[in-house]
């Protein structure tokens, strides 16, 4: 009984000597996760002048698309510490802030005025949680949103110029209206020549059918549900019935099997000579702009989403906000936090930009030395301007996959009609927010 | 036959003595061993050799497949922070009253039954064709097999480009070269599933052929020459003979094949993604759609996985009993 003691005691010091050690200790490195593409290669190099700077390494883990939420959020049930910082989807915020994985940088941000760095859109759907609420937990990183790229050496060919022109009663140029880039599209489409008028996002897995439609969707004033999170008659109404008939028209100007297209096959058909026009996220332009990669890079001119018939513009959001963990020591989440004051700041974000990131700072964005670094950049400093989000509350997977499954089943397959879709798509969304308690019955 | 050698009188007498004398001498045996070694009966290295196993399958199996029955009773999200809340069998209530749910059963139905289907017919004919050994029957065979030794996922996208209208070769092979006027296989909502079936069937038919095979080359030749003796015409001879030998084989491929068929998930998420729509969106497309893609519902995922093992289960009993008919019979 004595030795068990004993053995208690020196247990006891041990571990409390173990745990003043570790507050002692300083920070020495701090983990980011990312999923795996191009802009977590960026950051990797850039947190080299973080290390050089503080000696404090940094080390940007990344994980494939397709698995990185799954391992996120099984980290976030775990209430896991295995990062300090994670570049979340804009879509992921309403569930983490309201489950306690992100922790609240309001202070923080208005403190030392980062707010006022990065473009409002970027802020609200990057960072806001509520909407509107003046609460933030992340910090905009990757601005991203959709764009088109498009072959300039077909608009500003004369003989093409002279044909539109007779054809449609307007010279061609790069469209301003979501009418002009369906009739673009219309003209340019050529089966015979194996040439199609669009490359437009199709793809039912995940997001990507949702993502193409709402860049007309909100142009034409569409909205999924109101403030008061009511679905029906917001979603559908003539105005986004009329949106969805456009997305189906252009679809008949894409090329064939492109029935399950996303990002990567946009930029296929674009190399391959097939579409005259694609849309994408801005994150997968650079491809186009690589000779090596795209034959018609120097020929490939890019801009932002055309307007509705009202005079909208938005463009559909994508990119992510760095957020910290709640569940790392106090330690950990200031030091977390020293990196994104350091990370926030002008001259930081402009070497991010010129690596290859997309800044959402206002700054950078306006200046002559991002828009020069990019042939796409003025395009997407622009569309910053004007983005809007899928919705961002917990319960989004479920309503993602109401719109997914309606629009796919319209506008590939054929299925009914516009208005039936919207219908439906309202009513299955009224259900799901009923169901979570945002409306009552 | 083995038949086991009797022992004569004298080989008694001697395997007496020689026992008695080591019963005789095991206490001193006993007494030489150290004390360790003695505490460990037969019975208990047996018991040491088989707990890891055992620890491994309750621990991998059996925990997770009552807690997540436990789970399909609840409504609990794998990644929220809250506990399970029981609902009783209201997730149970929700699945079997959702027309979706309904839906994509009925589409995974359609599949399993055409698919199945088609490889049995196949599978059993390539069988039939190689059944007799010729030049290079060998090797046609060992590629007939490729197929199904390939990754699913591997399958899904070099099909999704043979089916592509524009490049794709299978519609020229058919015989459409007019790119507008040439089937979208993948999306068109009457030929999608079509496609997945095609796919399926081009996958697995040689593993039906495998089995047939198996139960072909084991059927004796005394009884087609009986029935050839007997003027038996090619059919009855197949009809009497080939089919009710082949048949216990056929059935446990049959049976294989419809399991695989009703968790059918990689080629439609390959080719389809469940779509046009949902018009291939099959129960396991469904169940991962509700157990992971943003909606992490994992009570109402593990209520749905559990209805599919309940019917695989009762599908599974159906054919086993014509498993067994065919054998008894």
């Amino acid at each position: 009984m004595k030795k068990f003691s004993l053995l208690l005691a020196l247990m006891a010091v041990l571990a409390l000597m173990t745990g003043v050690s570790v507050r002692a200790q300083d920070v020495t490195e701090l983990t980011i996760w990312w999923a795996e593409w191009d802009p977590a290669n960026y950051l990797d190099q850039l947190v080299d002048d973080y290390t050089a700077e503080t000696g404090i390494t940094v080390n940007v883990v990344q994980t494939p698309w397709g698995s990185y939420f799954d391992r996120v959020a099984a980290e976030w049930a775990a209430q896991g510490t295995a990062f300090d910082m994670v570049v979340g989807d804009s879509q992921w915020i309403g569930q983490a802030v309201t489950q306690g994985h992100y922790i609240d940088l309001t202070e923080f941000m208005n403190s030392n005025g980062i707010t006022e760095t990065v473009t409002p859109a970027t802020l609200q759907y990057y960072g806001e949680y509520p909407a509107g609420s003046g609460s933030y937990y992340a910090y905009p990183t990757e601005g991203d949103a959709n764009g088109w790229a498009y072959r300039k050496d077909l608009f500003e060919n004369a003989d093409e110029m002279a044909a539109f022109e007779a054809a449609y009663g307007y010279p061609l140029a790069v469209p301003t209206t979501w009418a002009q880039l369906r009739d673009i599209a219309e003209f340019f489409t050529r089966e015979d020549e194996g040439l199609y008028g669009v490359g437009i996002y199709t793809q039912i897995d995940y997001d990507a059918i949702t993502m193409g439609f709402q860049n007309v969707f909100f142009s034409y004033g569409g909205d999924w549900y109101d403030e008061t999170f009511n679905a029906l008659g917001v979603a559908n109404t003539p105005d986004t019935v009329a949106a969805l008939e456009l997305y189906r028209e252009l679809y008949n100007f894409a090329p064939p099997g492109t029935n399950n297209a996303f990002f990567a096959e946009m930029n296929d058909l674009f190399i391959n000579g097939q579409a005259a026009m694609i849309m994408n996220y801005f994150a997968f332009f650079p491809a186009l702009a690589n000779p090596s990669i795209n034959p018609f890079s120097e020929q490939t001119g890019y801009f932002s989403m055309p307007e509705g018939p009202t005079g909208l513009r938005y463009a559909a959001l994508g990119g992510q906000g760095t957020s910290v963990n709640n569940y790392i020591s106090d330690e950990r989440k200031q030091a977390s936090l020293d990196f994104l004051l350091w990370f926030a700041q002008e001259d930081v974000q402009l070497k991010w930009a010129q690596l290859g990131g997309y800044t959402c700072n206002i700054a950078v964005l306006e200046s002559d030395e991002f828009l020069a670094v990019a042939p796409f950049n003025a395009a997407f400093a622009e569309t910053m301007t004007f983005v809007k989000d899928f919705s961002n509350i917990p319960e989004f997977g479920t309503l993602l996959e109401i719109v997914q499954r309606n629009l796919h089943a319209y506008v590939v397959g054929g299925e009914g009609d516009a208005a039936a879709t919207m219908d439906a798509i309202a009513a299955e969304m009224d259900g799901v927010l009923v169901e979570a308690g945002y409306i009552s019955e | 036959m083995f038949r086991p050698h009797p022992l004569g009188a004298g080989e008694t007498q001697i395997l007496s003595r020689c026992c008695v004398s080591q019963v005789a001498l095991k206490p001193a045996q006993n007494a030489a061993q150290p004390v360790a070694r003695r505490q460990l009966s037969d019975a208990t290295i047996v018991r040491l050799f088989i707990l890891p196993t055992i620890i491994l399958l309750i621990l991998m199996n059996i925990f997770p497949l009552i807690y997540s029955l436990f789970i399909s009773f609840t409504e609990y999200s794998v990644i929220s922070d809250v506990p399970p809340v029981w609902v009783g069998l209201q997730n149970y209530q929700r699945i079997l009253s959702d027309p979706t749910f309904w839906h994509s059963f009925a589409v995974t139905g359609r599949f399993a039954l055409l698919s199945v289907a088609l490889q049995t017919v196949v599978g059993f004919g390539l069988a039939l064709l190689l059944r007799s050994k010729f030049t290079g029957s060998g090797l046609i065979t060992t590629l007939i097999l490729v197929p199904m030794m390939l990754s699913p996922i591997v399958v899904a996208t070099f099909w999704k480009l043979i089916f592509n209208p524009s490049y794709g070769i299978l519609n020229p092979l058919l015989g459409f070269t007019n790119i507008n006027t040439s089937p979208e296989w993948l999306g068109d909502p009457n030929l999608a599933l079509w496609a997945i079936v095609i796919v399926d069937v081009w996958m697995w038919s040689p593993f039906v052929m495998l089995l047939c095979l198996a139960g072909l080359s084991a059927i004796p030749d005394y009884l087609y020459e009986a029935a050839s003796i007997d003027r038996a015409n090619w059919w009855f001879q197949f009809r009497r003979i080939t089919l009710p030998q082949v048949m216990p084989l056929l059935l446990i491929a049959v049976l294989f094949r419809t399991i695989e068929a009703f968790k059918q998930f990689d080629l439609v998420m390959g080719l389809t993604g469940g779509g046009p729509g949902d018009v291939t969106e099959t129960v396991s497309v469904q169940l991962y759609q509700l157990a992971f893609q943003g909606q992490f519902n994992t009570g109402m995922s593990s209520a749905l996985a559990y209805i599919v093992l309940v019917v695989i289960i009762a599908i599974s009993n159906l054919y086993i009993r014509a498993l067994n008919r065919a054998r008894g019979g």
